[in-house]
């Protein structure tokens, strides 16, 4: 079983930091993982993305292209890869940031106004981790209680306001309805 | 949990080298393998080594020139702008029998070219670092484990043999993270170097590092020995990964990155029925030329896949002995290849072989 | 009674230079002072191209043949890794301020230390008399047939006044080999380069203004003579660094642990 992950937004919405979560996880849970972001101009500002494959056999190509599994946080990433979703596949979006009508009806489309929560319960930037939260509700990849043990393990000491902050982010999209 | 920790290439190879015994760094900043430079800068002064940034890869190569003949383990890291730069020195390091390690994370090119992952360096590599008769080892991992893997088994051939030895990677591998044991992997013993210039301290007679010979005859001499060296590599260090090959009519050769892309492909040409393998050289400098010409015999036809103009198609054409046909399919530029691109060329091929 | 030997850190090789040239003096130079502070068996010298691209022939020291203009990276590479080698560079104008000037200038900005012997004669000996960085405006050479023309070829390199600026550099002095007086303030200068580098002071670089007749087209005496009149009143002699300022950046990667 191999699940391919593309996620994508603008730089500084943390959607490295959100791939390299899940990829961590991935790891700490026996399984094979690749994280590859894209690098370049692009990671100056403007946008960001990455590939994030987990699978229980080795792994071929690291480039995501048709991605079982879309996070998209902003309109532009959703333009530019939501036509690449395989049949079938999820698409979790910002429903704050993408306001669209070009639904396909042929993939699960979830969408979660993450950036609108994240400002109402004062976690500004924080929109990625609640777009976890409710990415581990929706595919049920990993358990939510493994994801947040790895995930307060990967803050550093220095920053250790941050736990709850992460911990309330990630909850409230698992408990979003 | 695990011994395995997530890491980006560039930073298996930094690391692997400190755990290598490396603790002296020289580079110049270029993308995509800047991490290198990064991490050796943070790790360095924490394990007594030393990261020094350079005013050009021309000086960092040089600065290795100088660390490497007065005995020390060392590293430089570039991009395929900066091997170029460096090519004068690897030349001399080659010609002083010195051993040091080069990464080149590779970029498109030729010029400034992109900075996206490309393969286009694989002549430069293999046939001419540099100026004169020489070659340097080659290895071409294609995960992050073996970024590390490699790096240390760099060291350890280039300590036994003398000469530099190069890992060859590319933008995607120096980017990607993927978990990383760096338990994995053998220690071999390594010659003392009684040849360093680190000071006679009146103990020996001095030691000359030098290229230079003014009798030809000398100098035939000299790379005729090196060239014995070089037999001795190519009798011993082979390597390469053989994946479903047995009953294969069709073998893709590739290194590196473009190595997984295929098994992707291969995976779903094999669900159409198709009998495909890969044939990964992992050192492409010595070549692994028995194995292909192996498969020459039970192969109808081999197909080159690689980032760039089919550098390699040569490579196999000899080691095969054209007993076979010999197709190529790339990209280039820092264009990577899909793996539906590389499975249309495998039933393009299947199609011509019923 | 006074004999006249061979400094113990000489090699007894016969020089391969050419009659009348003033690199065999400088060379005995650096012996003199490598035995009067007793540091031969740590020093690990660097030749460079050109004329004298044979020096790893001729101390007894450890020698390494660099690169063209590469002396001052390859000397880095040593020290950085063996802090208590004595490391210097022998290198010729063509080596250091044209091909190498980028190596020679942030050895320089880096505050290595190690001592650099410069060999100028404004002009490129081994390749047979072509315009070197140093070559003086007027000067007649193979690549500059009817003088050195400013306004073509631009203006000749002071080296020492363009390192004094950086403050890596703890000492740069301009000799000359053209009489015996010169001779013996150029040994006390090249002494001085290598106890800076003792002392751990950062770069030293000592200038020797040096003859070279066969290219120049004069007789060794006559070459002596155009040192006097036409070198020094351009490439002014004298002290144009001396500080006592500490290493600005220690070299030692274990000690200062």
């Amino acid at each position: 079983m191999t699940t391919n992950i593309l996620l994508a937004g603008f730089g500084g919405q943390g959607i490295l930091f959100a791939g390299k979560q899940l990829a961590k996880t991935a790891m700490y849970s026996d399984l094979q993982v690749s994280w590859l972001p894209s690098y370049g101009p692009e990671m100056r500002g403007g946008a960001a993305n990455c590939s994030v494959i987990i699978s229980d056999e080795e792994i071929g190509s690291p480039l995501v292209v048709t991605p079982d599994l879309l996070i998209a946080m902003n309109l532009p990433s959703y333009d530019k890869f939501a036509p690449n979703v395989v049949p079938g596949g999820t698409i979790i979006y910002d429903s704050t940031l993408v306001s669209t009508d070009r639904v396909r009806d042929d993939v699960k489309a979830c969408p979660i106004p993450a950036t609108g929560i994240a400002s109402e319960n004062g976690l500004d930037g924080m929109a990625n981790v609640i777009i976890l939260g409710y990415l581990l509700k929706i595919t049920g990849l990993f358990e939510y209680d493994k994801f947040l043990e790895y995930m307060i393990a990967s803050i550093p000491p220095t920053k250790a306001a941050l736990i709850e902050k992460n911990t309330k982010a990630l909850s409230l999209g698992y408990n979003f309805a | 949990m695990s011994k395995k920790v997530l890491m980006k290439g560039n930073e298996a190879i930094a690391e692997a080298a400190i755990k290598s015994g490396c603790l002296h760094f020289f580079g110049y900043p270029i993308t995509p393998q800047t991490e290198i430079s990064e991490y050796m800068a943070k790790r360095m002064p924490k394990v007594g080594g030393l990261c020094l940034q350079a005013e050009s890869e021309i000086s960092a190569i040089n600065m290795i020139m100088g660390a490497a003949a007065s005995g020390s383990r060392c590293l430089t890291s570039s991009s395929s702008p900066g091997i170029s730069l460096k090519s004068e020195g690897i030349s001399y390091i080659v010609g002083c029998d010195l051993p040091c390690v080069i990464v080149n994370v590779q970029r498109g090119g030729p010029g400034l070219g992109s900075i996206q992952p490309s393969q286009q360096d694989y002549y430069q590599a293999t046939k001419a670092n540099g100026h004169g008769d020489e070659h340097v080892i080659v290895l071409a991992p294609n995960s992050v484990q073996e970024m590390a893997q490699l790096t240390s088994e760099a060291f350890d051939l280039a300590d036994i043999y003398r000469m530099p030895a190069m890992i060859l990677a590319d933008g995607s591998l120096g980017q990607m993270m993927e978990p990383v044991d760096f338990e994995l992997g053998s220690k071999r013993e390594i010659p003392e170097k009684t040849w360093a210039t680190n000071g006679t301290y009146g103990k020996r007679k001095k030691n000359i590092i030098n290229s230079l010979y003014m009798d030809p005859n000398e100098l035939e001499k000299s790379v005729l020995a090196r060239f014995e060296r070089y037999a001795e590599v190519t009798d011993k260090e082979v390597k390469y990964e053989e994946y479903k090959c047995d009953d294969a009519d069709i073998v893709i050769v590739a290194y590196g990155i473009t190595s997984r892309i295929a098994k992707t492909a291969i995976s779903a040409a094999r669900a159409k029925g198709i009998k495909v393998g890969l044939l990964r050289p992992i050192t492409l400098w010595p070549y692994p030329k028995k194995p292909l010409r192996a498969l020459a015999d039970t192969a109808k036809h081999f197909l080159v896949v690689e980032m760039n103009m089919g550098q390699m198609v040569d490579d196999v054409k000899v080691a095969t002995e054209c007993k076979k046909p010999v197709s190529f399919f790339g990209r280039t530029g820092g264009v990577i290849p899909a793996p539906a691109e590389i499975l249309a060329e495998i039933e393009k091929i299947a199609g011509g072989l019923n | 009674m006074v004999v006249f030997d061979r400094p113990k850190s000489l090699s007894p090789v016969p020089f391969h230079y050419c009659p009348g040239c003033t690199h065999g003096i400088v060379h005995r130079l650096v012996a003199e002072a490598l035995d009067e502070l007793d540091i031969c068996g740590k020093t690990v010298g660097i030749a460079p191209v050109g004329c004298s691209v044979f020096a790893y022939n001729y101390w007894e020291c450890d020698m390494i043949e660099a690169a063209h203009g590469r002396a001052p990276a390859v000397a880095t590479g040593v020290k950085r890794t063996h802090p208590d080698n004595i490391v210097f560079t022998y290198q010729g104008d063509g080596d250091l301020a044209a091909i190498g000037t980028a190596e020679t200038v942030h050895v320089g900005a880096r505050g290595e230390n190690i001592t650099i012997i410069f060999i100028n004669n404004c002009i490129y000996g081994m390749t047979g008399g072509q315009m070197a960085p140093t070559t003086l405006p007027g000067q007649v050479t193979t690549t500059s047939p009817y003088g050195r023309d400013r306004r073509i070829q631009g203006s000749p390199v002071h080296v020492c006044e363009m390192l004094s600026t950086l403050d890596g550099v703890a000492y740069a002095e301009r000799v000359a080999v053209n009489t015996v007086p010169n001779i013996k303030k150029a040994k006390a200068a090249i002494k001085k380069a290598f106890q800076n580098q003792i002392d751990k002071k950062g770069l030293s670089i000592v200038e020797v203004l040096s003859t070279c007749p066969t290219n120049w087209g004069m007789s060794p005496e006559a070459a002596l003579e155009w040192v006097k009149t036409d070198m020094i009143p351009f490439y002014p002699l004298g002290v144009y660094k001396d500080t006592d300022v500490k290493l600005l950046n220690p070299t030692s990667t274990k000690e200062d642990k």
